[in-house]
């Protein structure tokens, strides 16, 4: 009855303690890219391959926002209306000019984009912490109020740039790259490697890992539950700003259907990606690798003459679905 | 209610009994965690089986119950060696587990939770008057009265385990397995179950009966089977143990000194006063005095309002009244006003709201002192790591290896754990609700000789227990709550369960005393 620990065998690192719920999406990840591959050999091209990537851009920022969200316990429906919102704003804040130069025009309405979407997200967080009203009834209504109003400010038809000195300015925010790089590949890795600074080093990142791991627990240890869920949706309403940033100079316009469905696509992203839907459980590497696998498998799909490219839905729809198996059997070993 | 504990005196000597075990072992990977079990389970008989957490217990229990396959050894029933294919064969060859925990549908009626999964139709559609009528027969055979068409959300934790028993017996059985089914009872509340446990055994049924209270398997078990590291150390008729004994051979040395000597009474410095705290819904008028290095008792029956007065008190609950800090005025209105001045509340459930069962021991032990752990804006980890391994050495927690989950660890371990996390916030006020429940004998000695060791070192403890005699064992004086009231303070010789037991209930003293006897 001496110590138990001492007996206990020695910690052996092996394969075996890797987890596999961690590793599944980049295995996932690399036999689609080997697939792409055997079904069509421009498919690994590298100019196909980027392009993939910066298309998965929008979703991969969304979806990194959505993590923090997620791992807290929370869910936001509204990032799709909220893109089309923030788009809507900016755009017409870049209309007004009221700044003279296309520079400080263009900083400025940046600024405002993402204050604008912050703004949307502490509203999203406040509703539902402090009015204790479920995320998912929250966002659903702020989901139809950010839509809403975007189709307003359009009067019913698109917000676009009006001038055409000021969309050349910002043209390379999409279209450019740095040493080859495309610049939305550039803000999703730099977005990601800040998303994971935050959710692995910081306090607050474990916070919110104990708050969506038992809230109860968070409480009595005096974490405090309602700021850091309202602060998830702040991040959470940066992200999508940081989105629309890269989004804006690629059409130039905000449409009624602008970010349509976009929400789904970031949750599936996030789940495919490992993270745990009921809280708890955050990882960001797998969220932005579920959004390249999402993007990745429409690729194909339009390369190859397997499945009519009508499809695409479908075949997203079933890969959460398959996702969510795959973790399930995983975690029962 | 008074019990009647006759022994099964007359057990067919010629049949085969009714489950035997032989040689039985389980090993999870590398590790056996039960190893050469012998065990004959007769008709008609209660058969405790006692242990330390991790002693094996549980594991046991799922063995014969079917929901894990042995690694080794035959289990047989009438001679007949069987194999369970799991829980549901068991359960067809008349074995049934009750849980530990309490599993019905919060919202669902009595008769609809009994009945759940096999409803009783006619025709297309559920006979709710025949379910209605069985579930209030089965809930009436165990000795209780419950409507059968309350909803379930609306009983006491009693009554919800007397339905939850009823459903488990409304399959035929022979053999009816309780988890440490008193964990979360009152006195009097266990009293009513064993008699419940009595009556199944007068009908002939077998139960095998486990629990780390050892007054309670005293009083109804006719054989007790102690384990100890997964092995069985002896097989008794329960009137050849005194409750010393069990504890004796549960721990492997003498435990005769459960609780540490009294020290010297404490001081007349007041850290800590309470006048007329409200807790809206739970407790009134709450005024109270707690000393440097005293350790303050509150006793009282569950649902007394004290976990919710300390919950108020620290910032947990709405609360209205004063409090003075050091003789200054302080006001709580979240918890981590009192934790940053010096007051930490460990609460009753360790499970739901103490630890996070998911994340590991280092995620944990720092969770409430993260602050301390931080450097610029990153979290230090080593220092993390060092603190965990301080931890484990200083609360003598014990792990096979550190990167567990805390939902891994025992019941004992985990309130270790729970413990030197809120240690690590360095309070000077303690207060530890239900510090020893589910937790194994010799781990209960380690936490009161922690406890005595803290009012030594001249912090303050507050200590909330349903086990009147862990109360009177340690606390200099034992405050008696009631219905949300402070009813009573007991110290000296006044210390004795007759007394608080008089001032818990309100009972009166001859009742009171019936009462302790047993308990």
């Amino acid at each position: 009855m001496t110590d138990l620990a001492a007996t206990g065998k020695p910690v052996r690192r092996s394969w075996k303690d890797v987890d596999l719920r961690a590793v599944a999406p980049f295995v996932a990840l690399a036999v689609l890219l080997v697939f792409g591959t055997i079904v069509n050999p421009t498919f690994i091209g590298i100019d196909n391959l980027l392009n993939v990537a910066t298309r998965s851009a929008f979703i991969a920022i969304i979806a990194v926002g959505a993590t923090f969200v997620i791992s807290a316990g929370g869910l936001d429906l509204s990032v799709g209306a909220m893109s089309a919102f923030v788009a809507g704003v900016m755009i017409l804040f870049m209309n007004a000019a009221p700044l003279d130069g296309n520079l400080p025009m263009l900083a400025a309405a940046m600024l405002l984009a993402v204050g604008v979407g912050a703004a949307c997200g502490l509203a999203n967080g406040l509703i539902t912490t402090v009015g204790r009203i479920e995320p998912f009834i929250v966002t659903l209504g702020t989901m139809g109020i950010f839509r809403a109003l975007t189709i307003y400010l359009a009067e019913g038809g698109s917000i676009a740039m009006k001038s055409q000195e000021l969309r050349a300015t910002y043209r390379p925010v999409y279209f450019g790259d740095v040493f080859g790089v495309p610049v939305p590949i550039i803000v999703v890795a730099v977005v990601a490697i800040i998303g994971a600074f935050i959710l692995y080093r910081t306090s607050f990142g474990r916070h919110v890992i104990a708050v969506g791991s038992n809230d109860d627990v968070a409480r009595y240890s005096g974490i405090p539950v309602n700021r850091v869920r309202t602060v998830t949706y702040i991040i959470q309403g940066i992200c999508v700003a940081i989105a629309v940033l890269v989004y804006v100079p690629r059409l130039g316009a905000a449409t009624p259907t602008t970010g349509l469905l976009w929400e789904l696509q970031a949750i599936t992203a996030v789940v495919i990606g490992g993270t745990a839907l009921r809280g708890g459980v955050g990882r960001i590497w797998g969220t932005v690798c579920g959004a390249l696998i999402l993007e990745v498998v429409g690729n194909i799909m339009v390369l190859s003459d397997l499945v009519s490219e009508y499809l695409i839905g479908a075949v997203q729809g079933a890969i959460i679905i398959i996702a969510m198996l795959v973790q399930r059997s995983l975690s029962r070993r | 209610m008074s019990v009647a504990v006759p022994r099964a005196s007359t057990i067919p000597a010629t049949a085969a009994p009714l489950m035997e075990v032989r040689g039985l072992a389980k090993a999870f990977g590398m590790v056996e965690v039960l190893k050469d079990i012998d065990l004959t389970i007769a008709s008609g008989e209660v058969h405790a089986i006692i242990g330390e957490n991790g002693a094996g217990k549980s594991t046991l229990m799922k063995l014969l119950a079917g929901h894990l396959q042995p690694t080794r050894g035959t289990l047989s029933i009438d001679g007949d060696p069987v194999a369970f294919a799991g829980p549901v064969d068991a359960e067809h060859r008349g074995i049934v587990l009750v849980h530990q925990e309490i599993l019905l549908a919060p919202d669902l009626t009595v008769a609809q939770n009994i009945y759940l999964g096999r409803e009783l139709r006619r025709g297309f559609t559920v006979d709710d008057r025949a379910m209605n009528e069985g579930a209030a027969a089965a809930v009436r055979s165990l000795g209780a009265d419950i409507d059968p068409s309350v909803v379930v959300g609306r009983l006491s934790i009693a009554q919800r385990q007397l339905v939850q028993i009823a459903r488990a017996l409304l399959v035929p059985h022979r053999l009816v397995i309780f988890d440490e089914p008193t964990a979360s009872l009152t006195p009097t509340e266990t009293e009513a179950l064993l008699a419940v446990i009595d009556t199944i055994r007068r009908k002939g049924v077998a139960v095998l009966y486990i629990s780390h209270r050892l007054p309670e398997v005293k009083a109804i078990a006719d054989r007790v089977t102690v384990l100890r590291d997964g092995r069985r150390v002896t097989s008794e008729l329960a009137d050849r143990l005194e409750t010393a004994d069990m504890a004796r051979l549960m721990v492997g040395r003498d435990v005769s000194k459960l609780y540490p000597d009294h020290r010297a009474a404490a001081g007349d410095e007041a850290v800590l006063e309470v006048e007329g705290l409200d807790v809206p819904g739970y407790a009134k008028g709450a005024t109270f005095r707690l000393k440097r290095g005293e350790i303050l008792g509150f006793a009282g029956l569950i649902g007394a309002g004290r976990t919710e007065l300390m919950e108020g008190l620290v910032g947990l609950r709405t609360a209205h009244g004063a409090v003075r800090l050091d003789g200054r005025p302080k006001r709580f209105s979240d918890v981590r006003d009192s934790m940053r001045a010096g007051i930490v509340y460990l609460s009753e459930d360790r499970k739901g709201k103490g630890l996070l069962l998911a994340e590991s021991l280092r995620i944990n032990l720092t969770l409430a002192a993260l602050g301390r752990f931080v450097r610029g804006f990153l979290i230090d980890k080593g220092r993390e790591r060092t603190a965990l391994d301080g931890a484990i050495e200083e609360f003598d927690i014990r792990t096979r290896r550190k990167d567990l989950l805390a939902g891994q660890l025992s019941g004992g371990n985990q309130q270790k754990l729970l413990i030197a996390k809120m240690m690590l916030l360095d309070p000077s006020i303690i207060i530890i609700d239900e510090p020893t429940r589910g937790i194994d004998i010799g781990t209960k000695e380690q936490i009161y000789r922690f406890i005595a060791s803290l009012a030594e070192a001249g912090k303050s403890v507050i200590v909330v227990s349903s086990e009147m005699p862990e109360l009177i064992g340690i606390c200099d004086r034992i405050l008696v709550m009631r219905e949300g009231r402070i009813v009573a303070e007991v110290s000296g010789e006044h210390m004795n369960e007759n007394e608080i037991v008089v001032h818990a209930t309100g009972a009166t003293a001859e009742e009171a005393a019936l009462v302790a006897e047993r308990a």
